[in-house]
């Protein structure tokens, strides 16, 4: 068994249109492993709904991507405001994304509920005023 | 899959081993080593942008010449819609059709009739909800070839139907065989073509087991002599028309002409291959909704901005735009060939090329190995390596191509170490001999 693929990136705060660069990142590695196409569109997509979140509502923060033959991991941590209610930021459509972000075409409120559809496990983890850590598992292996 | 025919091939002598082609290449496809470029064949598109680029003109295309004609009993030339784009002051097509036969080819065929039929039938197909949306073009074999290399997932979306100039070539020889009663192998079908990446497609064929297209020949050389037999023709009677093809067909020789043949609003077209990588990027990741045709074409402004066309493609686009006008919409419809005729007859497979193992152990062990070479590296993508960027290096070095020690700032580094070792080393070891003080004074 081989050391697995560690990937870290850090998702500036104040710069929208640098979001989507670490999914990127993160599919181009996937294809020189050899991974699944439907397993790395699950990654890619999960991982940018993520990055579009924490740009919008974080200020940034760090994601590390950790890559085994048997999962794709993703910790996508912030030090951001941190979200109330986890129950009711997972509903589809609920968002609290600012009007200068909607006009964008961003802030449907499918971010998270897009997170959990595309990925296998998902744990959120926020505190107020502290930050939110949300942690997404895809299996490589049906 | 071992690779195989290439339409894009290099001139050792004029090629100077620089690095404009490595660093334009949308597969990473090109290495200088020992001084010259290298095509790494299964990533090669035949996209055609290193020979746009190439300062020496060392990056050619290859394709047949004129005189493959005489190869065959019957030939029949099929231009492409772009081959009106090149003409000043062109009100009608027919001049250009004739200038073909009296090229000494026996039968026109308009590329543009097929691609005609190919619109009908992809409006049908989309009609029907047959199709896995939204639906990718498969008329430009680099980005199908793309596709296949770098963007797997979308290979489903990919339109399943042969390509016009597949098409125009499959019709035209069945018409002649019926027409002379002569055998398929003795009736040549060549293509005027735009661009080497249908070249390529001809002798190795995507979705087809193979090409009824013989031969292809350059636009930019049948062009000369077209032009001096279309001012023959000026002062001549023209001959019976040859097959029709209206606004539709001909819509397809620039950006935007497919999709918008489809009367379907929901539809994207993009040109350039930069633009073409994004867009795929972005379907790959589902970030369009609603979307129901993507055009791509590798060349900037479409088939008219081909390697071998002559005319700027901005202006044989506003050339085409006048033509155009005055032609009938359509000429052509599914109705007069069987859909089955069209469907590819091979599957299309994805290729392993970037893949960096076959075992995941391994691919993963060579992707760390990667990483901490790329640490070791400057991150200048400089490319005086060989390679376009400092991973396209950790890679070589990983595949065994290359060596860390080609970073020439690393190498440099090195020296410069070795330089102050000697210096230090000078101030305590003594030099093999001694000179004797004074020696000069008795001299």
């Amino acid at each position: 068994m081989s050391a697995p693929v560690i990937l870290k990136y850090s998702v500036p705060g104040d710069d929208f249109t640098r979001a989507g660069e670490a999914s990127s990142a993160v599919k181009k590695a996937l294809k020189k492993l050899g991974v699944a196409p439907d397993v790395i569109r699950k990654v890619a997509i999960a991982m940018y709904e993520g990055e579009i979140n924490m740009v919008i509502h974080a200020d940034g923060g760090e994601i590390t991507v950790e890559i085994t033959p048997e999962y794709v991991n993703m910790v996508l941590a912030d030090t951001g405001p941190g979200i109330a209610d986890i129950d009711l930021a997972m509903k589809e459509g609920y968002s609290t994304a600012p009007d200068n972000v909607r006009s964008l075409g961003f802030g449907a409120g499918m971010g998270l509920p897009n997170m959990k559809k595309y990925t296998d496990e998902m744990k959120v983890e926020s505190q107020v005023g502290v930050g939110t850590t949300v942690t997404m598992r895809v299996y490589v292996q049906p | 899959m071992g690779n195989r025919f290439h339409s894009v091939t290099l001139d050792t002598d004029a090629c100077k081993g620089c690095i404009n082609c490595i660093k334009r290449c949308p597969t990473e496809a090109i290495r200088v080593r020992d001084g010259k470029a290298h095509i790494i064949t299964e990533r090669c598109i035949d996209c055609g942008e290193c020979i746009r680029v190439c300062p020496n003109h060392a990056k050619k295309a290859v394709y047949d010449s004129l005189s493959i004609i005489d190869d065959y009993e019957y030939t029949i030339a099929l231009p492409a819609p772009s081959l009106y784009g090149q003409f000043n002051n062109l009100d009608d097509k027919e001049i250009v059709l004739d200038a073909l036969l009296k090229m000494g080819f026996d039968a026109v065929y308009e590329v543009a009739a097929a691609a005609e039929i190919v619109s009908d039938a992809t409006r049908k197909l989309m009609k029907q909800g047959a199709l896995k949306l939204p639906v990718i073009s498969s008329a430009c074999p680099a980005v199908v070839r793309l596709i296949r290399v770098r963007f797997h997932e979308l290979i489903p979306n990919i339109l399943p139907l042969h390509a016009p100039i597949e098409l125009a070539a499959r019709i035209a020889k069945k018409k002649a065989a019926n027409l002379t009663g002569l055998p398929m192998e003795k009736i040549g079908a060549i293509f005027i073509s735009p661009c080497p990446a249908k070249v390529s497609a001809i002798r190795y064929p995507l979705g087809a087991q193979k090409s009824y297209v013989d031969g292809a020949v350059a636009m930019s050389e049948v062009y000369p002599r077209l032009i001096h037999l279309m001012k023959e023709l000026e002062d001549e009677d023209q001959s019976d028309k040859v097959v029709d093809a209206g606004r539709i067909g001909v819509g397809w020789a620039s950006s935007g002409g497919e999709a918008a043949a489809l009367i379907n609003e929901n539809y994207l077209a993009a040109d350039g291959i930069e633009n073409v990588i994004k867009v795929l990027e972005d379907l790959e990741d589902e970030r369009f909704s609603g979307l129901e045709f993507v055009e791509l074409n590798a060349c900037s402004g479409g088939c008219v901005g081909g390697v071998l066309t002559v005319e700027n493609p901005y202006i044989a686009k506003a050339k085409l735009k006048r033509l155009r006008k005055y032609l009938p919409v359509s000429c052509n419809h599914l109705r007069d060939e069987r859909m089955s005729k069209l469907e590819w007859d091979a599957p299309l497979d994805k290729s392993n090329a970037l893949q960096l193992d076959q075992d995941m152990n391994k691919a993963m062990e060579k992707l760390n190995e990667m990483e901490e070479i790329v640490s070791r590296l400057h991150g200048l993508d400089c490319g005086s390596c060989g390679a376009p960027s400092c991973m396209a290096l950790a890679e070589d070095v990983v595949r065994g191509f290359a060596q860390e020690e080609d970073c020439i700032f690393n190498m440099k580094e090195q020296m410069e170490e070795f330089l102050e070792q000697m210096a230090d080393q000078k101030s305590y070891i003594e030099p093999p001999f001694t000179i004797k003080k004074g020696r000069e004074e008795k001299e």
